[in-house]
């Protein structure tokens, strides 16, 4: 596995997080490092085993369809970088 | 009053209800003794005595009125990735630097109505993404038996705090390690729960399918108490077990005799600095001693637990944190020239390096093409790791080794080398992957005096046995009662 | 354009009518103060995690069973990750390689008669997203997260449509479909069912041409012009030598134009992967046959049902048996004893004209089902005729009376039958007819006509038409 400089630029576009010109490069050795620690498992052979994501197989639970939650829009606004007439607000989306 | 300050849960419970103290005085101890010492070792993030004494007054006013609850009293402090409505909640990050959290997690629920006391948050890696507290956004936490070194991570601050005598027990969170390997570096005892025996609910998500919450403390009666108080089945968390509520007190007083513990042979290889394998052994040598019998095991997938859990970890934690963009709370960034440009520039001033690492593994590991090859080999090889694990109970009950390769390392010392800093974990890891049960208990000390911890894994909700097991070591040995010298 | 051919799919996301969201106990009513039906997990607080709700599995499986699909008893939730601030969390939870519901399909009607069936390829959970106001603010859009949340069902067709007219046969009939289930208000205008659909053209024979996709259409008449506009853009571009690039476009309404959405510099990679929050969804065999215990009989069943026991013609029985409403209003009114067939003209012809006309549903409609039947069988009894018949429905209509009794007696419609009566005004007529007397006489039948017409005019409507055509008939020949 190696990076190459667009990679990182790719995933961070994807990941939304702004990275430098400058900081690409440290970036890519840091992740390259971690890569080849991740790479090592490709090498074993899993063909037909069932992937796990939870220890104790788990099946979905299920709510009965009912009004539970109450207007708390004060409360969860709180935290808001900016808010106005119950909006959240965010820069200008334009499609 | 004179309090003494390293006094146990179970202790402190009784002094409690024999009147000796009140909770308002307990709270009184450790927030002076947190006034005093954390300056200097930094476990808590935010401190709210009058919150504090006034919750410890209120339990006060339910024992005078004759009202009984489990740990009426007993002050706990938590670490700073649990919600508490009302309190600032960090997770150790910038982007949530000035976050008051409107709502309280289950696990704090559920321990508040077993009577116990916020005193306050506590330090942690960002995001609990670290080993070693260094990625914290509000500094580093100190070892308080060595304030050169680390405290061990994620959960620094809540085993620096218990063991510095900053408060009598703490949460924590586990997601590849970050109970126990801290709690070897600080000489506690601390468990990660089986998967959904504590709910996820006002938790900060890291990664949804391994983050478990559990209890810091000085012994493993005390982490009995505590679970007996955050474990629970929870609505609001569909990966919550829905099983009645069990006593982890009930088996303690157990002898071991017949006890067959497993001992897998990769995890006493060379990777381990010598005084750590030393103290292992001389465990298990108590253990032999306490009846028990050992037996080597192997479980040959549990080399592949690390990478397989740099692409589990990061592919959820980059979905999980994108949340995190500036729009409803935390940090946005002061100029940006449209939408995209104000996401990007808030996530990377809100987030730290280590954190951004992640979020950019994870997201690789997702993205088109890279899929099977990544997350889906992982999926695999946790279940490969799940049955060799299961093997191993054919002939075990509980499996044990050194919780961490080596000991409580300086500052700095892996700091910029993350493969390094990773590979702290190998030992604990796997028990994340699989879901099953895994604590640590202090047992011994290397060369340099450096704490070392055994873990114990067990098999799926074999929680009781497990405590039952490390309570019988530590009534046979007094390494948990030593504390630092501060 | 005739040697060009349309391939059409659609993609339509159907709200579910759960009183609650899909993951959260937040209300999921239309039209609410911004943000106040958006709780901890609508609005993606740390630390919040989904909890599925029940009706909405139940409201999916419900449509599989009625339009003959596999209901994969086991179907994963999977994170579809993209930023967007209508999109607290930065990932819709849908599902990907396991949704709830696969194939099957319905069969549309078109307006020559003839039926085409269409195959579904799938139709899986999701949650639909917030709302963002662009003109409200100045140099801010803000962000409603009421809709966060609300169940979507997003229904998917294979590519089998091949024009506008089929496109839209299709919505109308899932329409109909779902709101025959109550699984969905179908509210178009409050956005309740928004179908996105894919348009490309090819030579007949030769492979799928690439495809657009006209996103978010909320009225059929739109879906019609959009696609009509599209066709000929896309075949235009064609013939003038360029190609056509995959995109994502808008239809504008006022213009009658379709017009691609900003294109994104870098092809959406949307990262899917299981939900680790939320296990895989089981619908075990108890809840599978409570469901399929509580079907509604489905369109297709009732036509042929309405044909069997009401001896319906099947133009009839197809026309009354689409939507659950229709029918309830057919059935209710064939109750009461009215004659089915004739009740089956009013609600075909009268009533649905005038509902059209005044731009009502049948269940807003002023004349109830047992007024109708009413006035049918005043018709069958030979109170009154089909004309004064539409006098009364008028009435009734317009609030004059409350059955078609009332209207009758107070206008004096009722019907004249007396022989005696109506001799008297034949022979009036009569007596000022001798040219078309003359002219019946001589073989024009026509003439009868005419003289009847007379008669009935001169009866101001009222006299029974069969008895008057057999009087004269007696009194001239």
């Amino acid at each position: 596995m190696s990076l190459s400089a667009q990679d990182i630029e790719r995933i961070a576009h994807l990941a939304r997080i702004r990275v430098t010109p400058d900081e690409v490069g440290q970036v890519q050795a840091k992740l390259e490092g971690i890569f080849k620690l991740i790479d090592d498992m490709q090498s074993v052979n899993t063909k037909g085993v069932e992937p796990m994501s939870h220890g104790l197989d788990m099946v979905l639970r299920l709510r009965d369809d009912a009004v539970t939650e109450k207007n708390d829009r004060e409360n969860l606004q709180r935290n808001a970088p900016q808010a106005a007439e119950g909006y959240f607000l965010v820069p200008k989306v334009i499609e | 009053m004179s309090w003494n300050t390293f006094a146990t849960v179970a202790e402190t419970k009784a002094a409690l209800e024999a009147k000796q103290v009140s909770a308002v005085e307990l709270a009184k101890h450790y927030l002076d003794r947190a006034a005093q010492l954390n300056p200097g070792l930094n476990a808590y993030i935010t401190l709210n005595p009058e919150k504090t004494l006034s919750e410890a007054l209120s339990t006060d006013n339910k024992r005078s009125k004759g009202e009984v609850a489990p740990l009426l009293g007993v002050p706990i402090a938590h670490k700073d990735i649990y919600l508490i409505d009302g309190w600032r909640t960090t997770c150790g990050s910038k982007m949530l630097e000035n976050f008051v959290a409107p709502y309280t997690s289950t696990v704090v629920k559920y321990m508040a109505d077993a009577g116990m006391v916020t005193l306050g948050k506590l330090n942690m890696d960002e995001f609990a993404m670290g080993s070693s507290n260094e990625t914290s956004f509000f500094g580093p936490v100190k070892n308080p038996w060595d304030t050169s070194r680390v405290p061990g991570g994620s959960s620094g601050g809540s085993a620096a705090a218990v063991a510095a005598g900053l408060a009598p027990a703490s949460t924590g969170t586990d997601t590849g390690g970050s109970i126990r390997q801290p709690a070897m570096f600080c000489n506690l005892t601390g468990l990660k729960p089986t998967y959904g025996i504590c709910s996820r609910y006002g938790i900060i998500a890291f990664a949804s399918s391994l983050d478990q919450a559990g209890p810091f403390a000085q012994t493993a009666e005390d982490c009995a108490l505590l679970l007996n108080a955050m474990a629970g089945f929870d609505p609001r968390d569909a990966t919550s077990l829905d099983r009645a509520k069990e006593d982890y007190t009930r088996d303690l007083a157990k002898p071991l005799k017949g006890l067959r513990i497993g001992l897998p042979k990769e995890f006493f290889g060379e990777g381990n600095e010598p005084g750590v394998l030393k103290a292992v052994e001389a465990a298990l040598d108590v253990y032999r001693k306490l009846g028990a019998t050992t037996v080597e095991i192997t479980l040959p997938n549990v080399k592949y637990s690390v990478p397989a859990y740099y692409v589990v970890a990061p592919a959820e934690a980059s979905s999980n944190l994108s949340r995190f963009d500036g729009a409803r709370f935390g940090h946005r960034a002061k100029e940006y020239d449209d939408i995209v440009d104000m996401y990007k520039r808030s996530r990377a001033e809100g987030f730290g390096a280590e954190v951004k690492r992640r979020i950019l593994i994870g997201t690789y590991v997702l993205s088109h093409g890279y899929y099977d090859a990544y997350y889906l080999q992982a999926g695999k090889l946790r279940r490969l790791i799940a049955e060799d694990f299961k093997k191993a109970y054919e002939v075990c009950d509980v499996v044990m080794g050194p919780t961490a390769p080596e000991p409580s390392f300086q500052f700095g010392a892996k700091a910029d080398d993350p493969v390094k800093m990773y590979l702290n974990d190998i030992y604990t890891i796997c028990a994340n992957l699989t879901g099953q049960p895994a604590m640590s208990h202090p047992c011994g000390v290397d060369e340099n005096g450096l704490h070392v911890g055994m873990q114990i894994i067990g098999n799926y909700l074999d929680e009781a046995r497990m405590l039952n097991v490390a309570h019988q070591y530590q009534l046979a040995t007094d390494w948990h009662k030593k504390h630092p010298n501060i | 354009m005739a040697q060009w051919e349309i391939v059409i799919g659609l993609e339509t996301h159907v709200q579910l009518t759960t009183a609650s969201k899909i993951f959260s106990g937040a209300s999921t009513a239309f039209g609410a103060e911004p943000n106040t039906q958006a709780s901890i997990v609508d609005l993606a607080m740390p630390g919040a995690l989904p909890v599925m709700n029940k009706g909405a599995a139940e409201r999916a499986v419900k449509f599989g069973l009625a339009v003959g699909a596999n209901i994969n008893r086991r179907s994963i939730f999977a994170r579809k990750n993209y930023f967007y601030p209508d999109l607290p969390k930065g990932y819709q939870i849908s599902q990907f390689e396991t949704p709830i519901v696969q194939g099957g399909g319905l069969t549309i009607t078109l307006d020559d008669g003839t039926t085409k069936f269409i195959e579904l390829t799938r139709a899986h959970l999701e949650e639909d997203a917030g709302k963002s106001v662009h003109d409200q603010f100045d140099r801010e859009s803000g962000v409603d997260l009421n809709r966060a949340g609300t169940p979507l069902l997003e229904i998917v067709t294979e590519p089998v449509m091949r024009s506008a007219k089929e496109a839209v046969a299709y919505a109308k009939a899932l329409h109909g479909l779902v709101r025959y289930l109550d699984i969905c208000d179908g509210n178009m205008q409050e956005g309740s069912f928004r179908c996105d659909v894919n348009v490309s053209v090819r030579k007949p024979g030769e492979p799928f041409g690439t495809r657009r996709e006209i996103k978010n259409l909320n009225s059929f008449k739109f879906m019609q012009q959009a696609i009509d506009y599209e066709v000929r853009w896309q075949i235009e571009q064609i013939e003038d030598g360029k190609k056509i690039v995959q995109a994502t476009v808008l239809f504008n309404p006022d213009s009658g134009e379709t017009r691609a959405m900003r294109t994104k510099e870098d092809a959406m990679d949307y990262r899917y992967f299981p939900d680790p929050d939320l296990p895989p969804l089981v619908i075990d065999d108890a809840m599978f046959d409570r469901i399929k215990a509580s079907m509604p009989e489905l369109p297709e069943a009732k036509c042929a049902r309405f044909q069997s026991e009401f001896k319906l013609p099947e133009y009839d029985a197809r026309l009354l048996s689409q939507d659950s409403a229709t029918a309830k209003y057919f059935e209710v009114a064939v109750k009461t004893g009215a004659d089915a067939k004739l009740v089956a003209n009013w609600i075909i012809g009268e009533l649905s004209a005038t509902l059209n006309r005044e731009e009502k549903s049948i269940e807003q409609s002023p004349v109830s089902s047992v007024q109708l039947a009413s006035v049918v069988a005043r018709i069958s009894d030979g109170t009154i005729s089909n004309k004064i018949a539409k006098t009364v429905f008028e009435a009734l209509w317009s609030g004059e009376g409350k059955t078609a009794d009332d209207v009758i007696a107070a206008k004096g419609l009722k019907q004249i039958s007396d022989v005696g009566a109506i001799e008297k005004i034949v022979d009036e007529v009569l007596a000022k007819s001798a040219a078309q007397i003359a002219d019946y006489k001589s073989g024009k039948e026509k003439a009868l006509m005419s003289i009847v017409g007379m008669v009935m005019k001169a009866s101001q409507g009222k006299a029974n038409p069969a008895q008057v055509n057999e009087i004269i008939k007696r009194k001239i020949s």
